[in-house]
């Protein structure tokens, strides 16, 4: 355990180190702040715009800091073959995982809390949003944060056996496929063949399904009355669970194909 | 008991795009490494030695065969705390200082403060880096990055370490350096593994080697041994009025060669040599050295290596070409 936080300490240094990543967080408050313009373009509708376009660029910048830090994770330690000396150490293959894999959640926490801060920074300095909305930002946001966590194991597992781009490439298309696992679900219904039905259901469990974190929207936290998802922390709680168990599966996948691999 | 014993060790890597083929880096290769000592594993360009290193680390899986370190499989986490490796061209995380870098080491092997902090800086004026402890790997040259590399396989204060290619990429200062802190190990009792193909630097440290080519073992044993040590002869310099003595003293001995204002005589047997010497101070020559002829650990590895040389096999990955 203590190599895997060791390895996670080291980890969250080389990615804050990394100038790539503040240039992603400076174009993320950037928007979330023009947000505030652009609000001003609707009619009494200024908060909600703030809220979706803050909630978006959370979403979508934080999915590009776990896919370029994430695709780098392992294969930049392969490539520079900085792992050689690394695992001739008293370090287990799946301990390096691990750690690179918590240092990297790490790291996004702390940008997605600064996003976030940039956004409530935005809602409070507008002064239209209520006390309760700012509150109900954080659980839209930890939703946000569980998928980038599934994001972010996708990427570390194309990473252990792909190239960096191919690998930014799977995982993209993965985060967006997974968008759309309700409708593989409802396409498998109406499906005449079997075959198909079975490939749609198979490919609906197997792939990330990133629709059971869709809380993060402005009218769960403005309490509109026409969105059907209440404050539920069962829902909260079934998509962390959730969470955790593809990101075992996955991590535990990229764990296996490490051990298999010889360091020529 | 051998600190590190290898039985039949082999390793094939898979070569070809559609049609794998394996290509032996490796061939059943088994020796044993005695506690205290200094082994040179010698070999050209893609021999086997880093594979051989790296089967040892764990960092490759042999196709057959076993390696022991210190009593433990390879695969024993508990052993690789024990042990020290430094890897060939090393390269390492370029955001950290060297500092920043063993300790980081450190604590993968569990050292804690204060004890790692005196650790680090011992190992920092060891190296002679401590002055360029706060300065980021990526502005470090070759040498002090091979120097960062010994550091931090010494961390754990080893039993044994393994050194593949220390002296690669030093200037001559820096491989006696590198030489010293080898020595220095040896003094201390801890068991030093190091392959090179830089042959005066394992003559000069060396209690044993071994030699590979082509994946197969060629020999192993005492360099003496292995040199079959016999003088061939002396070397006598001789300085002074060399213009007119050149042709008195050339026709006692095999050969003579002026090197500027030097005369280097070649006495192909004892007899020559006194005769020689007899005459020096004759000819009011000054005497400046007598050094004795033997083959080289250099002569004797390019005979090896040719006799050994078999029709080229397809050269394997974990190779860095195939040695003609």
């Amino acid at each position: 355990m203590n190599s895997v936080l060791v390895i996670a300490q080291n980890t969250f240094r080389e990615n804050v180190r990394d100038k790539v990543l503040y240039n992603l967080i400076l174009f993320a408050l950037i928007l979330i702040i023009s947000s505030l313009l652009i609000g001003q373009l609707s009619l009494g509708n200024e908060v909600r715009i703030i809220l979706d376009l803050g909630l978006a660029s959370i979403s979508v910048f934080g999915m590009l800091i776990a896919v370029f830090l994430g695709i780098g994770l392992v294969y930049k330690e392969l490539d520079k073959r900085t792992v050689y000396a690394l695992l001739a150490k008293p370090v287990h293959r799946h301990a390096f995982i691990l750690g690179k894999y918590l240092g990297l959640l790490l790291t996004l926490l702390v940008n997605v809390a600064i996003m976030t801060a940039g956004l409530a920074l935005a809602l409070l300095y507008h002064g239209g949003a209520s006390w309760g909305a700012l509150v109900r930002l954080v659980p839209a946001v930890f939703m946000i944060f569980l998928s980038l966590a599934m994001v972010t194991a996708l990427a570390l597992l194309f990473s252990t056996f792909s190239t960096p781009a191919l690998s930014a490439l799977f995982t993209f298309l993965l985060w967006v496929a997974g968008h759309f696992g309700k409708d593989l679900l409802r396409f498998g219904e109406i499906a005449q063949s079997a075959v198909l039905r079975w490939i749609s259901v198979g490919a609906y469990y197997v792939l990330p399904n990133f629709s059971v974190f869709t809380i993060a929207d402005s009218r769960y936290i403005t309490r509109d009355a026409t969105y059907p998802l209440a404050a539920d922390p069962l829902l909260v709680g079934g998509a962390a669970l959730y969470c955790v168990l593809y990101c075992a599966v996955v991590l535990s996948l990229a764990v296996l194909v490490f051990l298999r691999r010889d360091f020529k | 008991m051998p600190v590190v014993e290898i039985e039949n060790l082999t390793k094939d890597f898979l070569v070809g795009f559609w049609r794998k083929r394996p290509a032996r880096a490796l061939d059943g290769l088994s020796l044993q490494v005695r506690r205290g000592e200094i082994f040179g594993f010698l070999g050209p360009n893609g021999a086997g030695k880093s594979t051989t290193i790296k089967l040892l680390m764990h960092l490759l899986r042999p196709t057959s065969g076993q390696a022991r370190i210190l009593g433990a499989p390879v695969d024993s986490v508990a052993m690789h705390g024990k042990i020290g490796y430094l890897p060939e061209n090393p390269y390492f995380y370029d955001y950290l200082t060297p500092e920043e870098l063993l300790r980081y080491v450190g604590r993968l092997f569990g050292c804690r403060r204060p004890e790692l902090g005196r650790k680090v800086d011992a190992l920092l004026e060891t190296v002679g880096l401590a002055e360029a402890r706060s300065t980021q790997l990526r502005k470090f040259s070759k040498g002090m990055v091979q120097r960062i590399g010994i550091a931090q396989a010494l961390v754990n204060d080893p039993e044994v370490v393994f050194l593949d290619e220390p002296m690669s990429g030093l200037d001559p200062l820096g491989r006696m350096e590198v030489r010293r802190i080898i020595a220095s190990l040896k003094a201390r009792g801890v068991t030093v593994f190091f392959s090179s193909h830089i042959l005066p630097d394992v003559e000069a440290l060396c209690d044993r080697v071994a030699i590979l080519n082509r994946g197969r073992l060629q020999e192993v044993g005492a360099l003496e041994e292995i040199l079959k040590v016999r003088i061939e002869g002396h070397e006598i310099l001789l300085s002074g009025a060399i213009a007119d003595a050149a042709g008195a003293i050339g026709v006692l001995c095999d050969e003579v060669r002026a090197m500027g204002d030097r005369l280097r005589v070649r006495a192909g047997s004892q007899a020559q040599m006194e005769a020689v010497l007899s005459k020096v101070f004759d000819l009011g020559l000054e005497l400046i050295s007598v050094n004795p002829i033997r083959p080289s650990l250099e002569d004797y590895f390019f005979q090896e290596v040719r006799a050994g040389a078999r029709p080229p096999a397809a050269g394997f990955p974990g190779g860095k070409g195939v040695a003609s």
